[in-house]
């Protein structure tokens, strides 16, 4: 059987960024592992999260910050990477 | 006590994992792939980087949709939910007026999307339609194919006709689940009907409220079919949602980068508002 996948239309690009996701969630797994329960806590929000409830806030506010600055500065995303890493600590650390 | 572990059981998952990777992950991969390149069919496709984002973002018509999209949501949120609340405070609890009720307030949920656009269209209609015709005929100038208003009105009135028992039904379980007991406290403490519905009525239908506005939300925000069906996105753009806009952009310009784009912005805003709706109630679970 030939699967030809080229019709998904791959680059290097989004195979990073899916790797990336893909590494992230298995890190969030070993965590789980080690750290069983999720680590609930009540943050600056003023109810529970636990750590999959911060990764998924940290990736849903990443992908704003990339889409304000693209439309309001422009598209050198970098700066905009690096904002969604502080803002991923932030929430991480305080939510 | 100790938990038996029985990794087995992922197994049974497995089968879930494989429709779920084959009909939301896969395209959703294939979505973002296309979003960043340019195509003219045949497989091949160009690099275009964050070109089409940018494109959408300075986009007068996209945001023209999505205002159009939010004011419609609001309005049926607006309308929907106090009509709902009224009949179902009006419906009968008990003897055959119950059943009677319930078969007519499902009958519209029952209808296809597709079926209720074709009835209203054909419904609205000068020449043949029974309400356009008796419309023009008591003096009232109304013309859903030309008028931006009358466009309006008829999708809103189309969708309140379609979408209010959902809110009727889901009010109605939240009423008669209330305990008799409460009503007897009331009435012995000589509550007025308003106090009975402020303090007894209201606060038992909270939950069944918040799943109602969740759910006319969502799909209000969704809207495709009936809009598409009554007056495929006119006069002019006045009645042309995001959804519409989207299905524009992929399938009738085969522009599939920008549509891609617009497909996942609109993905994201979709999954911040379930977002905040699941934690709203997930919070108010808890909180009780």
């Amino acid at each position: 059987m030939n699967l030809d996948f080229s019709w998904m239309a791959w680059t290097w690009p989004t195979a990073a960024f899916f790797i990336v996701i893909a590494l992230l969630l298995c890190g969030m797994g070993v965590w789980e592992y080690a750290s069983p329960g999720g680590n609930p806590r009540v943050g600056v929000l003023r109810f529970e999260t636990t750590r999959g409830d911060r990764l998924f806030l940290s990736l849903l506010g990443s992908a704003f910050i990339h889409l304000a600055w693209l439309g309001l500065v422009g598209p050198n995303l970098w700066w905009a990477l690096a904002l969604s890493v502080v803002y991923a600590i932030g929430v991480f650390r305080y939510v | 006590m100790d938990k038996t572990w029985n990794n087995k059981a992922w197994f049974l998952v497995l089968p879930v994992l494989v429709l779920v990777a084959f009909t939301a992950v896969i395209p959703l991969m294939t979505v973002v792939n296309y979003s960043v390149q340019d195509t003219f069919g045949n497989n091949v496709f160009t690099w275009a980087g964050t070109e089409w984002f940018e494109e959408l973002l300075s986009s007068s018509r996209f945001w023209e949709a999505m205002v159009r999209n939010l004011i419609f949501s609001f309005i049926i949120l607006a309308i929907e939910v106090p009509l709902g609340i009224f009949i179902a405070l009006n419906m009968p609890k008990k003897g055959w007026g119950v059943p009677v009720c319930l078969v007519l307030m499902s009958l519209p949920l029952l209808i296809p999307w597709n079926v209720v656009g074709t009835i209203w269209q054909v419904f609205g209609r000068n020449d043949i339609g029974l309400l356009g015709y008796y419309l023009n005929a008591i003096g009232i100038d109304y013309n859903y194919v030309q008028d931006p208003f009358d466009a309006w009105v008829t999708i809103i009135v189309m969708d309140v006709w379609h979408w209010t028992s959902l809110v009727v039904l889901l009010c109605y379980a939240g009423l008669v689940s209330i305990p008799d007991a409460f009503y007897q406290a009331a009435k012995i403490d000589g509550a007025s009907r308003w106090a009975v519905f402020r303090y007894i009525q209201l606060p038992k239908m909270q939950r069944v409220l918040l799943i109602a506005v969740l759910l006319r939300f969502m799909d209000s925000f969704m809207i495709y079919t009936e809009p598409f069906v009554v007056t495929g996105g006119g006069p002019g753009n006045s009645t042309t949602f995001l959804s519409i806009d989207l299905v524009k952009t992929a399938l009738g310009q085969f522009d599939l980068g920008p549509a891609a784009a617009m497909s996942l912005v609109y993905f994201l805003i979709i999954l911040l508002l379930s977002w905040v709706f699941y934690t709203v109630m997930t919070n108010y679970d808890a909180e009780r």
